[in-house]
């Protein structure tokens, strides 16, 4: 019998208590791994947001608009590469409950300044050359079943029609990849030039934000000053940010729920962890007669301390993976819902790793002292007991 | 039988301090799921609380038709402020300006949503849970606002005597004001018409307040609008409006509570069970003892569920108690979607919410005992008294 299949069997002795030790450890750590995610929806978009996009929102608020003639300004500026613009459409799908972004976007301009952003060059095509083209994230047409072709109808809330009329009318005409982001930027996204024809008259010629493309990303910060010294003494100055920082700010408004929720979760989490980790104990102390006889077998003290310490880590690190593991079958059945919520909700490489991590940590603590104390064990005294 | 029942259950309790160390983990664990539960129960508690406080009965909301995101988006013109006020059956009335403004936090420093919110002087007397706390009120026509105390507490440079910029235009902080724990304590109020010429909606309002003189009459006023569709206008109970704002984020957070709890208590429920194994197999003597001496079998379970559920009851409580003194009241602030604004609110832990929590523990405590009970009474007596 090799010294693996002696721990294993170890493990298993008492398959009652090792289930129940293994499947705590499993929920404790499925639980980290979904409120890392939870937490880390809050931060999304600082690693998405590329560092040589700057976004160019109105001064005062961001639900004020912008008159579309500022980008022609902007995009004279030195430092800046390019510029395109984005409006933010509000509206409603089937009823309050269906919540995404929808954007009216120049199509061609937009695909060129989300590089990342996949979308096969046939569909883009006819993106830009439908007028009431939409294309959507490939998990949107997913979740809410939109095949290519099909008309989808949004209620207007912000935005009329010139006729005084509500309903917008789209036909899908492609789909995009976000590359597994999602952000701000993952939205439904039609036609600007068909948009701004068929709204009140009014407001034609109105968007909410810019979205520039510095030449130089070292360049972002000072390019950003003179955009908004270039309209500070107009009607309509500007606060100009790096994208990073903007969807920070974004993301911050939800603020305090989400710390919230992060300081309660941790405390949990180490609340699981203590209960296991007693309850493992335990279960070493009342082992100890049988330690003395593998003792008396002829096994060495580090031999029995190695023994403890290896089915401490195997059954922490075996914790550890299932839980992650059910945590990711977990945000791949409920993501799509929770990301209308979140804008992203995917289990990331780091928490994948930090869980296991402190996985295998758990065991060595775990298994320190009832290591240490079977390294003592006097032979004679153990077997009394 | 009840006389059994009575005398086991006395000696496991009685001997409960020389297991302590193994019966904490029942306390401790089911305590974290009840504390958990409730605190975060509490938070979608005091949420809809804040927001329904702003609502009456007999006052009603008056919007343009179809809008979705409440009082930002609505447009009112003159021709229709002006149709409202003929309107019969309205006691009082107050054409609203409503918008936003990014202001930095005090806590973060970045920019959120604060409302601005210009009233008629009507709309004072609409809603006579607003009152002055510090300073005075605004005079009509002048540059002057006061704020309500979340929004003091909440915002940079808005303290009493302060001139705040506001989209160009500077505004002198008169009064600090509050309004029985409302969201309107988010908010900054300003004179209307001088907010329509400062911020350039001449004209225009988003929202009309109004007070009926008897609440059937916004039915009626409903039905009315709803024949007209020219007219183009929404009616809501002010109760209806809120409860409406709140559903959408209490439910997320709701959900998200009973998710975690549920998710927690699976493994409260596990160290439990293995914390009971682990008690029952420490007596299998004692209870095959008590067995040879003629105690039933329904005794022996009974007493260890009864072990299981005084453990788990005191977690419950313990856990109940955590949360109400570590969260009842806490003040916290976030984006109520529904209407793009900072609101803050505090947390509630209501007795409700203590009767659910505790009701979890119970349940908890039964399903952790219930197993090793059975197990107890089915050891085979002979050998059970060998100790194996």
């Amino acid at each position: 019998m090799n010294k693996f299949s002696l721990i294993w069997s170890n493990l298993f002795r008492r398959k009652v208590r090792t289930f129940l030790t293994l499947f705590s450890v499993l929920v404790a750590f499925l639980l980290f791994a979904l409120l890392r995610t939870v937490a880390g929806a809050f931060e999304v978009g600082i690693d998405f947001a590329g560092v040589d996009r700057l976004n160019v929102s109105p001064k005062y608020s961001i639900i004020d608009p912008l008159p579309i003639t500022h980008m022609n300004e902007i995009d004279r500026l030195e430092g800046v590469a390019s510029v395109t613009h984005q409006t933010w459409f509000g509206g409603t799908y089937q009823g309050l409950n269906n919540f995404f972004p929808k954007f009216p976007v120049n199509p061609r301009a937009y695909f060129a300044m989300y590089s990342e952003f996949e979308i096969s060059d046939v569909q883009l095509e006819a993106f830009a050359n439908t007028r009431t083209g939409a294309v959507v994230p490939e998990s949107m047409a997913r979740q809410y079943d939109w095949q290519v072709g099909d008309k989808i109808p949004i209620e207007g809330d912000i935005w009329l029609m010139a006729d005084g009329g509500k309903l917008w009318e789209f036909d899908l005409v492609g789909t995009y990849s976000t590359g597994g982001e999602a952000g701000l930027s993952s939205a439904f996204l039609f036609n600007y030039d068909y948009f701004n024809e068929a709204r009140v008259e009014q407001t034609q010629g109105l968007v909410s934000w810019f979205t520039v493309k510095v030449a130089n990303p070292d360049d972002a910060a000072a390019v950003a000053a003179e955009i908004d010294a270039l309209f500070e003494n107009s009607m309509n100055p500007t606060r100009s940010a790096t994208e990073a920082e903007f969807i920070r700010q974004f993301a911050s408004q939800v603020g305090d729920i989400g710390l919230m929720m992060n300081g309660i979760l941790s405390a949990v989490f180490f609340t699981i962890l203590l209960l296991t980790a007693n309850t493992m104990m335990q279960t070493f102390r009342e082992r100890i007669p049988e330690l003395a006889v593998l003792k008396t077998v002829g096994f060495t003290d580090a031999a029995v301390s190695l023994l403890i310490m290896s089915e401490s880590i195997l059954l922490c690190a075996l914790g550890g993976a299932l839980g992650i593991g059910l945590a990711i079958l977990v945000s791949d059945a409920i993501g799509p819902q929770v990301e209308a919520f979140l804008g992203t909700f995917r289990l990331t490489t780091a928490t994948i790793g930090s869980g296991m991590a402190i996985a295998v940590l758990l065991g060595v603590v775990v298994g320190l002292f009832p290591a240490l104390s079977a390294n003592r064990l006097q032979i004679v005294d153990a077997l009394r007991k | 039988m009840l006389k059994q029942i009575f005398e086991i259950t006395l000696m496991n309790l009685q001997n409960l301090p020389s297991r302590l160390g193994s019966s904490l983990v029942i306390v401790v664990g089911i305590a974290g799921v009840v504390c958990v539960l409730v605190a975060i129960l509490a938070m979608a508690a005091g949420f809809t609380a804040t927001l329904n406080r702003g609502g009456a009965s007999d006052r009603a909301i008056i919007l343009r038709g179809g809008t979705s995101t409440g009082e930002l988006t609505s447009n009112i013109d003159t021709r229709r402020m002006m149709y409202v006020r003929t309107l019969e059956g309205i006691e009082l009335f107050s054409g609203e300006v409503y918008m936003v403004a990014d202001i930095p936090k005090r806590t973060t420093g970045s920019p959120s949503n604060l409302v601005i919110r210009g009233v008629e002087q009507d709309g004072f007397l609409l809603r006579p849970e607003v009152h002055i706390i510090e300073g005075r009120n605004f005079e009509p026509g002048r540059n002057e606002l006061i704020a309500g105390r979340n929004a003091r507490a909440l915002f940079q440079g808005i303290d009493l005597g302060a001139t705040v910029d506001l989209r160009r235009s500077e505004w002198t902080v008169v009064g600090i004001f509050e309004a029985e724990g409302s969201a309107y304590e988010s908010e900054l109020w300003v004179d209307m018409p001088t907010a329509q010429s400062a911020f350039r909606r001449l004209g225009a309002i988003n929202s009309i307040r109004i007070k009926v003189s008897d609440p059937a009459r916004i039915d009626s006023l409903a039905d009315e609008f709803a024949e007209n569709p020219q007219v183009d206008l929404s009616i809501t109970s002010e109760e209806e409006f809120f409860r409406s704002q709140s559903a959408g984020l209490a439910t997320v957070i709701n959900t998200f509570g009973y998710g975690v709890a549920a998710i927690m208590a699976i493994g409260a429920v596990f160290a439990a069970l293995n914390t009971m194994y682990a008690a029952v197999i420490s007596r299998t003597v004692e209870i095959a003892t008590l067995r040879a001496l003629g105690f039933g079998a329904t005794p022996v379970v009974i007493s260890v569920m009864i072990e299981a559920i005084v453990l788990a009851t005191l977690g419950g409580l313990l856990g109940a108690a955590i949360a109400y003194v570590g969260f009842n009241g806490y003040t916290v602030s976030t984006l109520n979607q529904a209407a793009f604004s900072q609101v803050a609110f505090d947390f509630a832990v209501t007795p409700e919410l203590i009767r659910n929590g505790i009701a979890w523990a119970l349940g908890l405590g039964f399903i952790g005992g219930l197993f090793p009970a059975i197990r107890a009474a089915s050891l085979p007596i002979t050998l059970a008294l060998r100790g194996e």
